[in-house]
C-alpha cells in the first residue's frame, strides 16, 4: 500500500511537515522532527531509485485520476537521480541546521526558518516529481517564495535586499514560465507532460508555440542563474544563513537545469529544440562566457561565500554547456555535473558554516592561520577546492572528464580548453584561501578552536561523498547515461 | 605468501602507513619516528627487489584498483621501464631518509613531523606513476604527485617559498590540465583505449598532424620534464629543503615526467607512428635547445642548488631526446639515463646540503678553499659531476654512449654534435666546483676538518659507490631497458 503511493509521500510528507513545524514551536523538537521527515524522504527518493531501475519508468495517477486529465507523477531515470540528489543534501543540510541555526538565528526565527526549508524542500522535490507543466509552475513559486523567505532570514541586514532581488528576478522567470506553459496549453489544451510531447508536433511551425519556447527558456535560465540573468544569486548565496546557503546552491538551481532538460527535451524534442530552434548556440554562446567571467570575478572576491556563489555560475555554465551540444555524452556531462557539483558546492558551504560558527564571518582575512586552528574545516575546503577545480580522483574530474569528452567528440576543441582554462581559474581562487590558510599565522591573541562535531559530520559526509563518487562510479554515471539516452531518445 | 599482483598495492601502501605512523608518533619520539621512515623503506625496497626477479623474467604484475570510468580502471601494471623506474625511487627514498636524518636536525629544520610524513606519502604516489597501468592511471598519480609534494616545496612556509610554490604549481598544474589532460581525452576518443600497448594505440587513428598536435600536447603537458619553456618551476623548488631537492627533484617528481614521455612515447605512439610525425621534427629542436640552453644558464648561476636544478633540465632534455629518436639504441639511452642520472645527480644535491648545513654556505663564488675542510663532501661532489659528465669509471657514460647512438641510427648528426657539446658544457659549470673548492685558498680564516653530519657522509657514499658500479655492472639495467625496445 505505501510503496504504491511513494511518489505522492515524497512531495506530501515534507509540505504537511511546514504547519506542523509552526505547532511544535520549541526549535530542538521542531529540527528533530524535521530531520526525520528529511531522512524519511532520503529513504523514498533510495527506494524510487531503486524501483526504476528495476522496472523501468514509475506512472502515479494523483487521486487515482487519469492522466492526461488528472496530475499524474512520472519517475523515470531522468528525475529519480535529482530526487535523490535533493534529498540527499536536503537531509544532510538538516542535520547541519540544528547546530547552524542554533548559532546564527534569534530563538524566534529559528522554527520558521524549518518552517520554510521544509517547503522549499517539498517544493523541489514536487517540481522534480510532477509530470505535469501547470504543477511544475505551482511547486516552483512554493520552492521559490519560501526560498526568498530562507534568504531574508539571514544575520546581515543585506540579506533582505539580496531576497528583494531575488524575488523580482524569481517573479519575473516565474511569470515567464507561466506565459510559455499558457501559450502551450491554449494550442494543445493539455498539461500533461506527455500529452503535450505529441501533441506539440502538430503545431510546432506555429508562431504561438515558437514564443512559448523562447518565454520557456528565457525564464528558466533566469531560475537556473545562467549568466547574464545570474545577477540574483551571488548576494541571496552571499548573505542567506550558513545553511540555508548550502541547501540553496546545490539543490535550487540544479531542480531548474532540470526543469530545462524536461521541458526542451521531453517537451519539445530535441529536433525542434536544436535543430529548428538554434537553442544549442544560444545555450553555448551563454555558457562560455559564465565559466569564464564567473571563474575570473570569483577571483577577485574578499567574501568567500561570495567567492564560492560566483564559482557556482560558472559551474552552472560547465552544465549549461554540457547540455548545449545535445550529445549522450554532453547530456550526461551535464546531468553528472548537477549531482557531483550539487555534493561539492553543499560541502563547501557547509565548511563555510563551520568558519561562520567560529569567526563570525568569511572574508579572506578571517582565512589567516586556519590551517592551524580549523585544519579539519579547512581539509574539507582544500578538497571540495581540489574537486572544483577537477582534481583526478574527486567528482568534479569525473564530469569534467565527459565535458571535455563531449566537446572533442563534436570536433569543438576551442571549447575543451576553454573548459580547461576555467579549471586553471579554479585553481587560482581556491589558492588564495589555501594559502591564506596556511602561510599565516593567526591574527592577534584570539584562540580559535575547530567547528563543532555537528558541523564536521554533515560537512565531511558531503566532502567523503565527493571522493567516493569520484573513484566508484557505477551509480552517478549509470543512471546518467541513462537518463541522457532516455532524454535524447524522443526523435522527433 | 602474497601474490605478485598483490604486492603491487601493497608497495603503495606501505608508505601511506608509514605515513600515518610518523603523524601518531610526531614531534616527541623523534628517533622512533625516523626509523618508521627507514624501516618502511627497507621493506619497500626488498619487495621491489622481489618483484624485479619476476620482470625480468618477463611477468607483468597486474592489479586493478577501481574502474572510476567504463572502460579505464585505475590499473597498476609492472612492466620493465616501471620496473627501473620503481627501483631507483625506492632505493635512493631509503639513502634519502638516511641522509634526511641527518640533514633536518644539522640544520633545525622546523614541523619535520609534517616533512616525513608528506615525504612518505610523496614516494607512495610516485611509486604509483611507475606502476601505472594506463595512461589514466599515470595522469591520476602525476596530479597527485604535484598536489603531495606542494607542502614539502612551500616546507618554509616564507614569502620566498609560497612564491616559489605558485610558480611550482602555476607551471605544473596548467600544464598537466590544459595539455596533458586534453592530450589524454583526445586519445581515449581516438582510439576508445588507454591501455599502454607495446607499439602504440593511435597508429591510424588520425591524420599525422593531428597526431602531431597530441604528441606536442603530451610533451608539453608533462611539466615535470621540464622541458623549456615550461622549465621554470625547478629552479623555483629550489626552496625546498635539500633532501625533497635531492629525492624529488633530482629523481623522483622530475624522473616521473620523463618515464611518462617514455612511456607515452614508447606504449602510445609507438615508433613506427613515432617516426613519421611532423611535431617529433619541431620537439627534437626544442629538446635540443632545452639541453644546450639550460647548461648555459646553469653556467650563469651562483646559488650552487639553481645550478643543479638547471643541469637537471639539460639532462632531462636528454632523456627527453632519446625517447624521440624512436630508436632502440634512443630508448636504451633514455632509460639508462633514468638510472645514471638519479644516482649522480642525487650525490651533488646531497653534497649541495652538505655544504649548506656544515659550513652554511649557498654559493658557488663561497665555496673557495673549503674543499680542505670537507674533503669527503667535495670528493662526492667530484664523483658525481664525473658521472654526469659522462667519463669512465661512472655510470653516466652508459647512458650517454647509448643516447649518442641512438642520434646515430636515426642519423641526427646535429643531434649528436648537441650531446657532444653539452657534454663539455657540463665541465665548465660542474667542475669549478670542486677544482675552486680544493685548489683555491679561502679568505675564511678557520682551518681544520668540519664535516657534515655523519649521516649525510654515509648516504653520499652510498650513492658515489653506486655510481661506480653502475660502470661495471650495468647487466640488470641493460636488460630491463631492452625489454621495452620497439
Amino acid at each position: 500500500m505505501i510503496s504504491d503511493n511513494l511518489p505522492a509521500l515524497q512531495v506530501v510528507l515534507p509540505l504537511l511537515s511546514a504547519p506542523l513545524c509552526l505547532l511544535l514551536r520549541k526549535p530542538v523538537l521542531v529540527w528533530l522532527y524535521c530531520l526525520v521527515i528529511c531522512v524519511i524522504s532520503l529513504a523514498i527518493s533510495l527506494e524510487l531509485l531503486h524501483q526504476v531501475l528495476a522496472t523501468g519508468t514509475i506512472s502515479y495517477e494523483m487521486g487515482n485520476w487519469a492522466p492526461p486529465w488528472g496530475i499524474e507523477y512520472r519517475v523515470d531515470e531522468v528525475n529519480v537521480f535529482v530526487l535523490l540528489i535533493v534529498s540527499i543534501i536536503g537531509s544532510v543540510v538538516m542535520l547541519y541546521s540544528g547546530k547552524s541555526i542554533e548559532h546564527e538565528l534569534p530563538p524566534h526565527k529559528q522554527t520558521l526558518f524549518y518552517a520554510a526549508y521544509m517547503l522549499c524542500f517539498a517544493g523541489l522535490l514536487g517540481i522534480v516529481l510532477t509530470g505535469d507543466a501547470f504543477n511544475v509552475f505551482v511547486f516552483l513559486e512554493i520552492s521559490s517564495l519560501s526560498a526568498y523567505t530562507l534568504i531574508s532570514l539571514g544575520q546581515d541586514r543585506r540579506a533582505l535586499t539580496a531576497a528583494f532581488q531575488y524575488l523580482i528576478m524569481g517573479t519575473l522567470g516565474a511569470t515567464f514560465i507561466l506565459i510559455g506553459i499558457g501559450l502551450m496549453y491554449m494550442m494543445t489544451g493539455t498539461l500533461n507532460m506527455m500529452d503535450l510531447a505529441e501533441r506539440l508536433p502538430a503545431v510546432m511551425s506555429t508562431r504561438t508555440i515558437h514564443a512559448a519556447f523562447a518565454f520557456l527558456t528565457v525564464g528558466i535560465c533566469l531560475k537556473l542563474a545562467l549568466f547574464p540573468l545570474h545577477l540574483w544569486l551571488p548576494n541571496s548565496y552571499t548573505y542567506a544563513p550558513s545553511a540555508a546557503s548550502a541547501f540553496l546552491a546545490a539543490t535550487a538551481t540544479k531542480v531548474a537545469i532540470y526543469v530545462l532538460l524536461r521541458f526542451v527535451l521531453t517537451i519539445f524534442g530535441v529536433n525542434f529544440a536544436f535543430e529548428i530552434m538554434p537553442l544549442g548556440e544560444i545555450l553555448m554562446v551563454m555558457a562560455i562566457p559564465a565559466i569564464l567571467v564567473g571563474s575570473t570575478v570569483a577571483i577577485y572576491q574578499n567574501n568567500i561565500k561570495r567567492m564560492l556563489a560566483y564559482s557556482s555560475v560558472a559551474q552552472i555554465g560547465y552544465m549549461i554547456l554540457g547540455i548545449s551540444f545535445a550529445s549522450v555524452t554532453g547530456v550526461t556531462s551535464g546531468i553528472l555535473h548537477l549531482f557531483n557539483h550539487a555534493l561539492m558546492k553543499g560541502g563547501l558551504f557547509l565548511a563555510l558554516g563551520g568558519i561562520v560558527y567560529t569567526m563570525g564571518a568569511v572574508r579572506i582575512e578571517h582565512f589567516k592561520g586556519l590551517g592551524q586552528t580549523m585544519p579539519w574545516t579547512m581539509a574539507a575546503i582544500v578538497i571540495g577546492g581540489l574537486s572544483l577545480i577537477g582534481v583526478p580522483l574527486t567528482v568534479g574530474f569525473i564530469s569534467k572528464w565527459y565535458l571535455v569528452l563531449a566537446a572533442l567528440e563534436q570536433g569543438a576543441w576551442p571549447i575543451a580548453v576553454i573548459v580547461l582554462i576555467g579549471s586553471l581559474l579554479a585553481v587560482v581562487y581556491i589558492w588564495r584561501l589555501v594559502e591564506a590558510a596556511y602561510f599565516n599565522q593567526p591574527e592577534g591573541e584570539v584562540v580559535v578552536r575547530e567547528a563543532p562535531i555537528q558541523l564536521l559530520i554533515p560537512t565531511w559526509l558531503l566532502i567523503g561523498a565527493s571522493i567516493y563518487f569520484g573513484i566508484n562510479t557505477d551509480l552517478t554515471i549509470g543512471v546518467a547515461m541513462q537518463a541522457a539516452e532516455l532524454l535524447l531518445s524522443a526523435d522527433r | 605468501m602474497i601474490s605478485l599482483d598483490n604486492l603491487l598495492p601493497v608497495i603503495l601502501i606501505l608508505p601511506l602507513l608509514a605515513a600515518i605512523l610518523i603523524r601518531i608518533i610526531g614531534e616527541s619520539h623523534p628517533n622512533l619516528r625516523e626509523s618508521v621512515t627507514i624501516i618502511t623503506a627497507i621493506i619497500v625496497f626488498s619487495l621491489l627487489l622481489k618483484l624485479a626477479g619476476a620482470v625480468m623474467s618477463g611477468m607483468q604484475p597486474t592489479f586493478v584498483i577501481a574502474e572510476p570510468f567504463p572502460g579505464i580502471p585505475i590499473q597498476l601494471t609492472l612492466e620493465p621501464l616501471g620496473m627501473i623506474f620503481s627501483l631507483v625511487a625506492g632505493f635512493l627514498w631509503l639513502v634519502t631518509s638516511i641522509y634526511a636524518v641527518g640533514y633536518m636536525r644539522g640544520h633545525h629544520e622546523k614541523n619535520q613531523t609534517r616533512f616525513f610524513m608528506f615525504f612518505a606519502i610523496a614516494i607512495s604516489v610516485t611509486l604509483g606513476v611507475a606502476f601505472s597501468g594506463n595512461l589514466f592511471t599515470l595522469f591520476v598519480f602525476y596530479e597527485m604527485l604535484t598536489l603531495s609534494t606542494y607542502p614539502l616545496v612551500t616546507h618554509a612556509g616564507s614569502d620566498a617559498a609560497r612564491r616559489a610554490g605558485r610558480v611550482y604549481l602555476g607551471i605544473l598544474i596548467s600544464t598537466s590540465i590544459l595539455f596533458l589532460l586534453l592530450a589524454t581525452i583526445w586519445t581515449w576518443h581516438l582510439a576508445g583505449t588507454l591501455t599502454f600497448v607495446h607499439g602504440g594505440i593511435l597508429s591510424g587513428t588520425a591524420s599525422n598532424y593531428v597526431l602531431s598536435i597530441i604528441l606536442l600536447l603530451f610533451f608539453f603537458g608533462v611539466g615535470k620534464a621540464a622541458l623549456m619553456p615550461f622549465h621554470r618551476w625547478l629552479p623555483a623548488a629550489m626552496v625546498a629543503p635539500t633532501p625533497v631537492s635531492a629525492l624529488l627533484h633530482a629523481v623522483a617528481v622530475v624522473k616521473a615526467g620523463v618515464f611518462s614521455l617514455i612511456k607515452i612515447s614508447v606504449y602510445i605512439f609507438g615508433s613506427e607512428t613515432l617516426i613519421n610525425l611532423p611535431g617529433r621534427e619541431i620537439l627534437l629542436i626544442v629538446a635540443a635547445a632545452s639541453i644546450l640552453l639550460a647548461s648555459l644558464i646553469a653556467m650563469k648561476q651562483d646559488n650552487l642548488k639553481k645550478r643543479l636544478a638547471y643541469s637537471t633540465i639539460s639532462q632531462l632534455g636528454y632523456i627527453t631526446l632519446g625517447a624521440l629518436l624512436a630508436t632502440n639504441a634512443g630508448i636504451i639511452g633514455s632509460s639508462l639515463h633514468i638510472v645514471m642520472h638519479a644516482f649522480a645527480k642525487i650525490t651533488l644535491f646531497f653534497a649541495a646540503g652538505a655544504i649548506l648545513v656544515a659550513a652554511h654556505k649557498t654559493e658557488v663564488s663561497q665555496l673557495d678553499g673549503l674543499g680542505r675542510r670537507m674533503p669527503f663532501t667535495f670528493t662526492f661532489f667530484t664523483i658525481g659531476s664525473l658521472s654526469i659528465i659522462g667519463l669512465p669509471p661512472f655510470g653516466g657514460m652508459w647512458s650517454k654512449w647509448y643516447l649518442a647512438l641512438g642520434t646515430l641510427e636515426a642519423g641526427e648528426l646535429v643531434l649528436l654534435a648537441t650531446l657532444m657539446i653539452s657534454s663539455l658544457l657540463n665541465i665548465a659549470y660542474l667542475l669549478p666546483v670542486p677544482l675552486n673548492g680544493f685548489i683555491r685558498r679561502s679568505s675564511d680564516p678557520e682551518q681544520g676538518i668540519k664535516e657534515a653530519p655523519v649521516n649525510c657522509l654515509l648516504a653520499m657514499t652510498i650513492t658515489s659507490i653506486a655510481c661506480l658500479i653502475l660502470f661495471f655492472y650495468p647487466d640488470p639495467w641493460y636488460h630491463l631497458a631492452t625489454m621495452i625496445t620497439f
